[in-house]
């Protein structure tokens, strides 16, 4: 398994906190692992290296926000990098002033192109078009048994000839498209290596024979470096429109997405993710960034926490902590601002790390239902110290929240285990640091 | 420790992008010349090299690092005193990290085999070549004077047993196929029982492509594979991984998870004919102890070729790969 590179930055955002400005040493380390974390997911040699530079040329000698550390904001500024790099908004198919819109599909053997196919031209079916598909990979072995059995499946007409004339099939299922009402012709080629002179020589003999409105470039999402070099090659010969990332529901980090928008500067288009055909859809640049610095969603709890966190209110906890005055009131007013940020399990995946943790754990918001009614049927006595809590009193909660002795017995347990750990906590006015306690705590959901 | 915190560190020429993607890295080998006699240590500029070429050839961050950390013990020990000489030592330590096959499971075709039939799963995540190898295979096997018979256990795809069924035809070998959908254990199982009773040398059973993420086509897999084992005792005795050279670091799971689904016993790399090298075999073959047995080189039936250790670190620097 690849390292956990939030864990990794989290060692590195220790080392950094409470400086006034992001220097080349406080980030030092951050700057190694977002690189080290964009080669293991496969973003090209030279664009990991232009990356960081940049980057750490934009962060140099920017102040340091109040509630974060040099090492999260640096870490944001290459999310938000990367996300702009990735492009920012949908681009759609471009479609021909007069019909039919030729759409012509190329790619390397084995990236999906002919699946694709199928889920393209079932998506555009369900927008109302009548599309019609061109198999025009004549080369391996039953390509056109396979778009002609996806064609079955959803209905939808394929084109084929006899001979294997890759250039005849495509012009000839164009005319037959403008004979037969399609609106939308989707021609599929053959997998061809991007150093084959002849094979590229074909898909540019299509591309002049058709005149496509749409060309897309299919590339497979677990590509790793040599993804600039195919990505660059196809576009010299082609001058693709955009590109399709498929394969994307297996568990790559997808760099290739980053270092083709990077050389090619086209926009992906279209991901692919699974083999049933209604797993297309449009590319959303932000997943794919967390995707490639395989974190939790650290940037956006950075944002809230930012928005929300009441800094005076964190100073004063802080004290409170250091006094030992912490007591559930303080605690309740926690979980008020806890749930100010979102769902627990959102919360908590956010959390560097947690991720991987909650994937079977169900954290559902009822979660802490129990505990805010433990704690408003307390008296503010009661909440205040909470260690005047005898049998009868805690027989009381027990029946005004409707819960056991047993749940109160287990809460001001866990209560004062967190009140001992949080002690040992530095830097409390940091907000990723008080939610990094919460995972430790059992009632969370933080145990399996 | 001193690379470590270079790595990622030390600002470099700044190359126009362009240009750095497009730079030659043929004379890597040759830079190593500007050595001077008796070092006991790399210069700076060498390791960033080095660095370089094994990342843009897929090595991965840790088997760069773990490659960077041996050459340096092994010149801090043995010294150099030519530039031939570091240039062995570097190849020494990347085929070092790479398995050789062991004798139950040969790569030369002409090879004698312990069993009859010699069952081989091949397995592998979508797209990768594994029906296209499976065909290079049996034309190989056949070659050799093998008796082969192929399974079309990727009941799943559509066109995938028609495309088995060309190649069975061009390598001239029989095929055992169901109808579309069926249980390929069921198919698995079939071949295997007719490659008995026919007297064949050489099974070679299809699987669908599957991504190594989803948990139930890899329990699948596992069924497949034990159905093999009902008709002939310990079958099948090779699971071929069919890695794409193209693939960077995922492919490391990819065999991590077909590992702990069906025990891979080797490695097939390919579409080594374009400009991927598939340096993450180096780190595969080290951590899961297998040997990559076969580089498919194109499309043709007899573009395939045994792995050649020495050959491939060659081509990670540059040297052309010799295609048949």
């Amino acid at each position: 398994m690849f390292e956990d590179l939030s864990k990794k930055l989290e060692t590195a955002f220790k080392s950094v906190t409470g400086q006034a400005k992001i220097t080349d040493v406080n980030i030092a380390e951050t700057v190694r692992e977002i690189r080290r974390a964009l080669l293991d997911a496969d973003v090209n040699y030279e664009v990991a290296r232009e990356m960081t530079r940049k980057v750490k040329d934009q962060a140099l000698g920017s102040g340091v926000l109040q509630s974060v550390s040099p090492g999260q904001q640096f870490t944001k500024i290459v999310y938000d990098n990367l996300v702009e790099v990735l492009g920012q908004e949908r681009e759609d198919i471009n479609y021909g002033t007069k019909p039919p819109t030729v759409i012509l599909i190329a790619g390397l053997q084995g990236s999906g192109k002919t699946t694709f196919t199928g889920k393209l031209a079932r998506m555009l079916k369900e927008e109302g078009k009548n599309p019609l598909m061109a198999a025009a990979d004549v080369y391996r072995p039953a390509a056109i048994d396979q778009l002609k059995t996806l064609g079955e499946q959803i209905e939808l007409p394929v084109y084929s000839i006899e001979e294997k004339d890759a250039i005849r099939t495509a012009k000839e299922a164009v005319q037959f498209a403008k004979k037969n009402a399609h609106d939308v012709v989707i021609i599929d080629t053959a997998g061809r290596m991007h150093v084959d002179e002849t094979m590229m020589n074909e898909v540019a003999g299509i591309k002049k024979a058709v005149t496509p409105d749409e060309i897309l470039f299919v590339v497979d999402s677990m590509t790793g470096q040599d993804a600039v070099n195919t990505a660059l090659e196809f576009n010299k010969r082609i001058d693709y429109n955009g590109v399709v990332l498929t394969k994307l529901d297996g568990d790559t980090r997808g760099g290739a997405a980053l270092s083709i928008r990077n050389v090619v500067n086209k926009p992906i288009k279209f991901i692919s993710t699974g083999e049933k055909l209604d797993t297309i859809s449009a590319f959303y640049p932000e997943r794919m960034a967390q995707r490639i610095l395989g974190m939790g969603d650290v940037v956006s709890l950075v944002e809230k926490a930012q928005q929300q966190y009441d800094e005076e209110q964190a100073k004063k906890l802080q004290s409170k902590i250091k006094s030992e005055e912490f007591n559930l009131e303080d605690f309740y007013e926690q979980l008020q601002q806890l749930k100010k940020m979102g769902s627990m399990k959102d919360l908590a995946g956010m959390i560097p790390g947690m991720n991987k943790q909650l994937e079977d754990v169900e954290i559902d918001d009822d979660t802490l239902k129990p505990i805010e009614a433990i704690i408003n049927s307390m008296t503010p006595e009661e909440r205040r110290n909470p260690n005047i809590l005898n049998g009868s009193r805690r027989k009381r909660i027990a029946k005004g929240s409707g819960t056991t002795v047993r749940d109160i017995n287990d809460l001001i347990k866990q209560f004062s285990q967190m009140k001992k750990m949080m002690k040992t906590m530095t830097k409390m006015n940091k907000a990723g640091r008080a939610m990094e306690g919460l995972k430790n705590l059992p009632m969370m959901g933080g145990r399996r | 420790m001193s690379f470590l915190e270079k790595f990622g560190l030390k600002k470099k020429k700044e190359d126009d992008l362009e240009q750095g993607l497009e730079k030659t890295r043929s004379g890597f080998l040759d830079k190593l010349g500007k050595t001077l006699v008796g070092k006991d240590t790399i210069d700076d500029d060498v390791l960033d090299d080095l660095e370089e070429v094994l990342i843009t050839s897929d090595v991965g961050v840790s088997t760069t690092l773990e490659i960077i950390k041996r050459i340096e013990e092994r010149v801090a020990r043995d010294k150099y005193v030519s530039s031939k000489q570091l240039q062995n030592m570097l190849r020494e330590e990347i085929i070092g990290l790479l398995r050789e096959n062991d004798d139950a499971r040969p790569a030369a075709f002409d090879a004698e085999l312990r069993h009859k039939p010699h069952v081989i799963m091949v397995v592998g995540v979508n797209g990768v070549g594994k029906t296209t190898t499976i065909g290079k295979l049996a034309h190989h096997y056949k070659l050799a004077g093998k008796n082969v018979i192929l399974g079309a256990g990727d009941t799943f795809r559509a066109g995938a047993v028609d495309q088995l069924k060309i190649w069975s035809e061009r390598a001239d070998v029989p095929m055992i196929q169901q109808g579309p959908g069926a249980d390929p254990a069921a198919v698995a199982y079939d071949t295997v029982a007719s490659a008995k009773s026919k007297n064949s040398d050489v099974v070679l059973v299809d699987t669908a492509g599957r991504l190594h993420n989803k948990k139930a086509l890899m329990d699948e897999l596992s069924k497949i594979k034990r159905s093999m084992g009902k008709v002939v005792e310990n079958a099948p005795h090779e699971v071929l991984l069919v890695l794409d050279a193209s693939t960077g670091q995922n492919a490391m799971q990819q065999a991590k998870a077909f590992t702990s689904a069906v025990d891979i016993t080797g490695l097939a790399l390919t579409k080594l004919d374009g400009t991927a090298k598939g340096g993450i075999v180096l780190g595969i073959s080290r951590e899961l102890d297998v040997p990559v047995k076969y580089i498919g080189v194109g499309e043709k039936i007899e573009q395939l070729q045994v792995f050649n250790r020495t050959a491939f670190v060659n081509a990670l620097f540059g040297d052309e790969i010799q295609l048949s």
